[in-house]
């Protein structure tokens, strides 16, 4: 080993010797050095001067700011758990819907679909993630939204109502088909195709020889999926996932349209409500000192909430590792 | 090496070229940035008063938090705002501030079996609704004020703004006026804590959600309703009637008011005694300082106005917004007279 790289060596230095070719490594190393540089300027500028305009916010309410459930734009008093309840939920729902129907499908195509089937199915999957988000939002609104109230709100509701915890959580005290779940359900929707198309890669780049080797001892799909192909390609697809995640947190158009943009906290996830994306993007224009900073301030908290929710999956990551 | 040389030079100069006829039309124009209902009709007197004078309006409709934060940076010659700013921040800004057009706000409907203008409210029913006290179309104090009106026994969806906006400040202003409950309890502003309901983005959003979402109730401009045929209800007014919402009426509502009993004309023109009066009006709002740092420009702009209320009512009526009457007009323009240059001249 040590030989052949010493020959190698040995042959590249006469070369250089010999023709004194532009030197292109240290320029390229530098310019990829700058680029990864300037990412790193860029995140912790913004993240300076997030929390330097949200300072006056963080300094007047202290934990009330995370804990207070008043947006009062009147009095200048600002708290803001209903935005990080909504920012929470929604993710959560549309992580609940949206991981397994993604890893279905992609499970589906790589390993059960007939060829013919596979195509365009695929393509359908990565156009949807080319769809701009203001289409989710506008679909959501004036198609979604009306079927959901009629067909599933109404009766959800009318069956739940007075019952204890379901009856809670499900009951809408105005069935306008806007709240939580819509928003959770289109942000499911959003992000189906990130975490198909990525899953599909990561799982058509494992070997076909270790699949053939299940099947040839006798495994089963299932069992194929579950014990060769799923543990072979987990990292990835929890990156996938994770990847969705983020954009599950910081959608805000489609968020917009749909979630009701309701400053309160309620328990039922029929209700409106809102996320902090989707209140800066309702208040921006218009705010004015001290709301301004609440805004920013909230903007800092998402910043801070997409970073925890990261870490978590990195160490969810490196648990499936040692296992 | 020459020819690059040679190239970037020839490239200087033709972006010098490009640069200088932009920056000169750049000197000539107003700008301006501010509240978003009023844009469309500045940007139509702009476009006129452009092909009149030679001189073009930049205005931004940035929202009217925006044209305030404008002004008070000096990075633009008028900031506009459709709720006033209070005669004390004026005095310490050194600002004078004068209405331009008017607009009047309309409850958008979206109720099964109601047609356009088929139901009529009160002031106070209003503020019932929008509290949530009042939860469905077949409440009896619905059914009572409308006899051989058919509504449903379904939910009432209160459809608000979700952005901060000035048609939200005239409408919970106006419901405040109306009625100690709501005064107490949410009050005035361009947002409030809203009680029940679901917000929509911009006129545009309220609208498309009262649109998409049955039973529901909103609230718009009227010129956005009429444009976009939403049905609205007809309002009961001070006077105990039940006038059209239209340009009359919102004249109305301007006549009957005591302009000058707040600094910069900024009353409020919602619930006025006048029978034929809209109950929900509003006047938008121009901010300039009094002692502007360039006098020129604020001449120019000041033009402008002076040029938009002698021809621009034509072209208001046009696009649904309601002209000052003239008497509220000879006020604005007195007004001026307080702007003045270095040397204490008017400038107007």
């Amino acid at each position: 080993m040590v030989a052949v790289s010493e020959q190698t060596y040995k042959t590249a230095r006469t070369d250089t010797r010999r023709a004194k070719p532009f030197r292109f490594d240290p320029l390229f190393a530098a310019a990829t050095r700058a680029a990864a540089i300037t990412v790193l300027v860029l995140l912790f500028g913004i993240m300076a001067s997030m929390i330097y305009g949200g300072w006056p916010a963080f300094r007047a309410f202290g934990l009330g700011f995370l804990t207070g459930t008043q947006w009062d734009t009147m009095n200048d008093v600002y708290g803001g758990l209903p935005a990080i309840v909504g920012t929470l939920s929604t993710a959560l729902i549309a992580m609940v819907i949206g991981v397994p129907l993604s890893i279905g499908t992609a499970i589906y195509l790589t390993q059960l679909a007939p060829a013919w089937f596979k195509r365009p199915v695929g393509t359908a999957v990565e156009l949807l993630a080319a769809v701009p988000s203001i289409i989710y939002g506008m679909w959501g609104l004036f198609v979604f939204v009306p079927l959901f109230a009629a067909w599933f709100q109404v009766p959800v509701s009318s069956v739940v109502e007075g019952m204890p915890i379901v009856g809670t959580i499900f009951y809408a005290r105005s069935p306008s088909g806007l709240g939580i779940l819509s928003a959770g359900i289109i942000l499911a929707f959003m992000i189906v195709p990130f975490i198909a198309s990525l899953t599909r890669d990561m799982l058509d780049q494992i070997p076909t020889v270790l699949r053939e080797s299940a099947y040839g001892i006798g495994c089963t799909t299932w069992e194929v999926v579950r014990h060769v192909l799923l543990p072979q390609a987990g990292v990835s697809i929890i990156g996938a996932i994770m990847l969705g995640l983020g954009r599950a947190l910081g959608e805000t158009m489609a968020v917009t349209f749909v979630i009701g943009n309701a400053n309160r906290l309620s328990a039922s996830v029929m209700d409106p409500g809102s996320t902090i994306a989707s209140r800066i993007a309702s208040e921006f224009n218009e705010a004015l000192g001290m709301q301004m900073n609440a805004l920013i301030g909230l903007g800092c908290v998402l910043f801070f909430v997409t970073f925890v929710v990261l870490v978590i999956a990195r160490i969810l990551v490196s648990r499936v590792r040692q296992y | 090496m020459r020819k690059f040389t040679t190239a970037a030079a020839a490239f200087a100069g033709l972006a010098l070229t490009a640069a200088l006829p932009a920056t000169s039309a750049r000197a000539a124009d107003i700008t301006g940035a501010g509240a978003t209902f009023p844009f469309p009709i500045y940007a139509k007197w702009a476009e006129a008063y452009k092909a009149a004078s030679g001189i073009g309006l930049n205005y931004q409709s940035i929202g009217s938090g925006g044209g305030i934060r404008q002004i008070r940076a000096k990075t633009v010659d008028f900031g506009a705002s459709d709720a006033p700013v209070k005669g004390e921040e004026l005095t310490r800004d050194g600002m004078i501030q004068f209405p331009m057009v008017m607009g009047g706000v309309v409850p958008a409907l979206n109720v099964q079996g109601v047609g356009q203008r088929g139901l009529k409210l009160t002031g106070p029913l209003l503020a019932e609704i929008f509290l949530g006290d009042v939860k469905k179309w077949n409440d009896p104090k619905i059914v009572a004020l409308n006899p051989g009106v058919t509504l449903p026994d379904a939910t009432i969806n209160v459809v608000y703004r979700s952005d901060g906006s000035g048609t939200t400040f005239v409408w919970t202003e106006y419901l405040s006026l109306v009625s100690d409950a709501w005064k107490s309890k949410i009050g005035t502003n361009t947002s409030v804590q809203w009680p029940v309901g679901v917000g929509g983005r911009g006129n545009e959003g309220v609208s498309g959600t009262v649109r998409q979402i049955a039973n529901s109730i909103g609230y718009v401009e009227y010129a956005y309703a009429k444009q976009n045929n939403l049905s609205y209800a007809l309002v009961q007014n001070a006077a105990g009637q039940f006038p059209v919402p239209d340009d009359k009426s919102f004249q109305a509502a301007a006549n009957g008011a005591n302009w000058e009993s707040q600094p910069g004309f900024g009353i409020s023109l919602n619930n006025q005694r006048s029978p034929e009066a809209w109950p929900i009006v509003s006047a938008t709002f121009i901010l300039m300082y009094a002692k502007p740092a360039d006098p020129a420009r604020s001449q120019a702009a000041l033009k402008f106005f002076d040029w938009a209320f002698a021809n621009g009512d034509k072209l208001a009526l046009d696009l649904e917004y309601v002209p000052l009457p003239d008497p509220v007009k000879a006020k604005v323009r007195a007004s001026w007279k307080g702007m003045t240059d270095a040397a204490g001249k008017p400038i107007f």
